[in-house]
């Protein structure tokens, strides 16, 4: 008789095995973020560059998609260049090799705050409501439970967009067109229902003995509510803050029909810059990458959270 | 500390009737257990004590004072849930101080106190923890302390060792005892465990299907059950039922069971010719050649220095207890004997126990 040897657990994966999932993520990686890079690297390019054929991935890096990203500029004649003063910094000293002056500061600023504005404004009232109607489905007896969640879910089984003319229609006999309120009523609208159902989840997890024992301890229902039950939620609350501040800061389609200038959002803004004499690649690249910062920093910030949010349910704590 | 007082109380969850006029009294200082089996009614009692649950009739009394509608946090009681409901984002010391916050105690006193219950409770070195590293054991320590912390009028438990294993679960009756006894407060304890109720309670409620069947001392329970429902739910084994048809006069001290006369505590009350059912605890079944029951042995559990008989008789199967220095064999004949002062005779049809001699001095409450 001789015993085996078995020095390798079975239920771990194999070296082999670890070795292929790892290079698929990878892979994956790669394909996701080839786009991105992309985007990043013509920011920095010259607009010639950014259209050269074969494309250049090694270039000499510029600031002046972000300089035309930020300003407006008007084109005049050498001579009446020559005539002014020494250039006001160097946007203006990149225009003027371009025959052109700094006429301004664009509208890109202003459109990004309207889109933090918008989309943290609708994150936060989206989870607010969310959370509040997720706990009463969640504890009480609400008469028609089921129609009404179902009613909440039903909402999006369209895409939003179909109803874009009626709501077009009544932002503007209601004077809600082109508002920031407008549009933060909007995307919470959309949002709710995302957070009600996955914010129910997490709160039906939680044991109602907690806030029983709160509650006996002498505080009152939305006190145990508030000091129990949310510390215990912030997983589920984070996770769905950055779902609904994704949909929110992405939306484009809302944003192109609904706003015009007071308080557009960035994404219909961005397109609008290749307009403005040529085909400004490098400045769209710029607006881009820069519009992208605010969601990873949150992403960032909240990633803890997100993992172990996405696979609730799975994994008892 | 208080009395209890429930009166009449009764809870319906729309067409389940959980609770149907339950009334018992929890004296000052004394520690009650609801005993019974799951889905008896006796969790939903204690949580309409403790204003978890509102009762659809009936009323609850804290020191006289009726308090049936009254908020939760208004009772001044403290409640221990089976699964500990610790905070887990708190550390032992912000749990045990949670209901002192609430009151609005300084962070000194608060502090002073919650070292006090740790000390009672001998977690004094856990007080820094988090909750989610704790045993068993020690998570039940600290929902205790939280209890404890506020000096309240009463003290609720839901099953609070049912989640320990074996071993744990009986050192933690005794400290549970040993704690009771030292604060004297007033206890209902909710429990499907008859060892457990038997060890710890001064006074026990036993219950099925919503109805207290019982309320009294542990011994009066496991001695003189008050129906055939407690008569077979507390003890292990069971007692022993034997039907017979019969009727009973006052003062009549034996009843006739097949061909034989078999001697009974003495009827305090008279019963016409019905069903009836004579019960008999496993440890007053004796073995004599000449005994009024005979059958044959089934088999025996060996249980180290006692063993249990079964016997198949016409009455059906009957248990006896007996020393385990004798043997028996399976198939033999045995005559069975009854030892008449402990016998208990039950009406069928109600499940009621008849008033016997056995009932004498013993207060019903």
């Amino acid at each position: 008789m001789t015993s085996a040897t078995t020095a390798h657990s079975v239920v771990e994966p194999s070296a082999t095995t670890r070795r292929f999932a790892g290079s698929l993520v990878v892979l994956y990686a790669v394909i996701t973020m080839i786009p991105l890079v992309w985007i990043m690297l013509t920011a920095f390019k010259s607009p010639d560059d950014a259209i050269s054929y074969p494309p250049k991935v090694l270039f000499k890096p510029s600031l002046e998609g972000f300089c035309n990203l930020f300003t407006t500029r008007s084109r005049q004649t050498p001579e009446f260049i020559r005539s002014l003063g020494p250039p006001q910094g160097m946007c203006d000293d990149i225009a003027r090799s371009r025959n052109m002056v700094v006429a301004g500061p664009s509208n890109y600023v202003p459109r990004f705050v309207n889109s933090l504005i918008i989309a943290f404004g609708s994150t936060v009232l989206a989870v607010a409501l969310g959370t509040l109607s997720a706990y009463g489905f969640s504890r009480f007896r609400v008469p028609l439970k089921d129609d009404l969640l179902f009613f909440i879910l039903s909402t999006r089984m369209m895409p939003p967009i179909a109803v874009a003319i009626p709501i077009y229609l009544m932002y503007r006999t209601i004077g809600l067109s082109d508002t920031r309120l407008g549009m933060i009523l909007l995307y919470t609208s959309v949002n709710v229902s995302l957070a009600v159902w996955l914010l129910k989840g997490f709160i039906d997890e939680i044991p109602r003995e907690y806030e029983e024992a709160a509650m006996i301890d002498g505080y009152t229902r939305f006190q145990a509510f508030v000091k129990v039950v949310l510390p215990q939620a912030t997983t589920g609350i984070a996770a769905t803050a950055i779902f609904c501040l994704i949909f929110a800061w992405n939306e484009y389609a809302f944003a192109v029909l609904l706003t015009s200038g007071n308080a557009q959002t960035a994404p219909p803004f961005i397109p609008i810059i290749i307009g403005e004499g040529g085909q400004d690649w490098p400045a769209v690249a710029a607006g881009t990458t820069l519009f992208l910062v605010p969601i990873v920093v949150f992403t960032v910030l909240l990633r803890k959270h997100l993992l172990r949010g996405i696979t609730f349910g799975a994994v008892r704590k | 500390m208080a009395q209890i007082k429930v009166e009449a109380l009764d809870k319906s969850f729309g067409d389940f009737h959980a609770v149907k006029s339950a009334s018992f009294t929890v004296e000052d200082g004394q520690f009650l257990c609801l005993l019974g089996p799951s889905g008896c009614g006796k969790t939903t009692t204690l949580r309409m004590i403790a204003g978890l649950e509102l009762p659809t009739a009936g009323t609850i009394r804290l020191d006289g004072e009726d308090v049936t509608m009254n908020r939760a946090s208004a009772r001044d009681i403290a409640f221990v849930f089976q699964l500990f409901a610790l905070y887990p984002h708190m550390n032992v010391r912000r749990n045990i101080g949670f209901p002192l916050k609430c009151e609005g105690i300084g962070a000194a006193e608060r502090d002073r106190r919650v070292v006090e219950a740790a000390r009672i409770l001998r977690i004094s070195h856990l007080l820094d923890r988090s909750v989610s590293g704790l045993a068993g054991g020690d998570r039940q320590r600290v929902a205790l302390g939280r209890a404890i912390v506020r000096k309240p009028k009463c003290f609720l438990m839901d099953e609070p060792l049912g989640a320990l294993d074996t071993e744990m679960r009986e050192a933690m009756i005794h400290e549970l005892r040993a704690l009771h006894d030292r604060l004297g407060a007033t206890t209902v304890y909710v429990t499907h465990d008859q060892l457990e109720a038997m060890a710890m309670a001064d006074r026990i409620a036993v219950m099925n299907n919503g109805v207290v069947e019982q309320v009294a001392s542990p011994r009066d329970i496991y001695d003189r059950p008050a129906s055939l429902f407690v008569a077979d739910f507390i003890g292990s084994p069971p007692m022993n039922f034997l039907p017979f048809r019969g009727g009973l006069q006052t003062g009549a001290e034996a009843i006739r069971l097949g061909e034989r006369d078999v001697a009974i505590p003495a009827a305090r009350e008279a019963m016409a010719e019905s069903e009836l059912v004579l019960g008999v605890r496993p440890e007053h079944v004796r073995f004599t050649d000449r005994g009024m029951v005979r059958g044959e042995v089934y088999g025996t559990e060996y249980l180290g220095t006692t063993q249990i008989v079964t016997v198949t008789t016409s009455y059906g199967a009957l248990k006896a207890r007996s020393p385990s220095s004798r043997s028996f064999r399976t198939g033999e004949t045995v005559g069975l004997d009854f030892r008449p002062d402990t016998l208990s005779i039950f009406d069928k049809a109600s499940g009621r126990a008849i008033r016997t001699a056995l009932h004498e001095g013993v207060a019903h409450g």
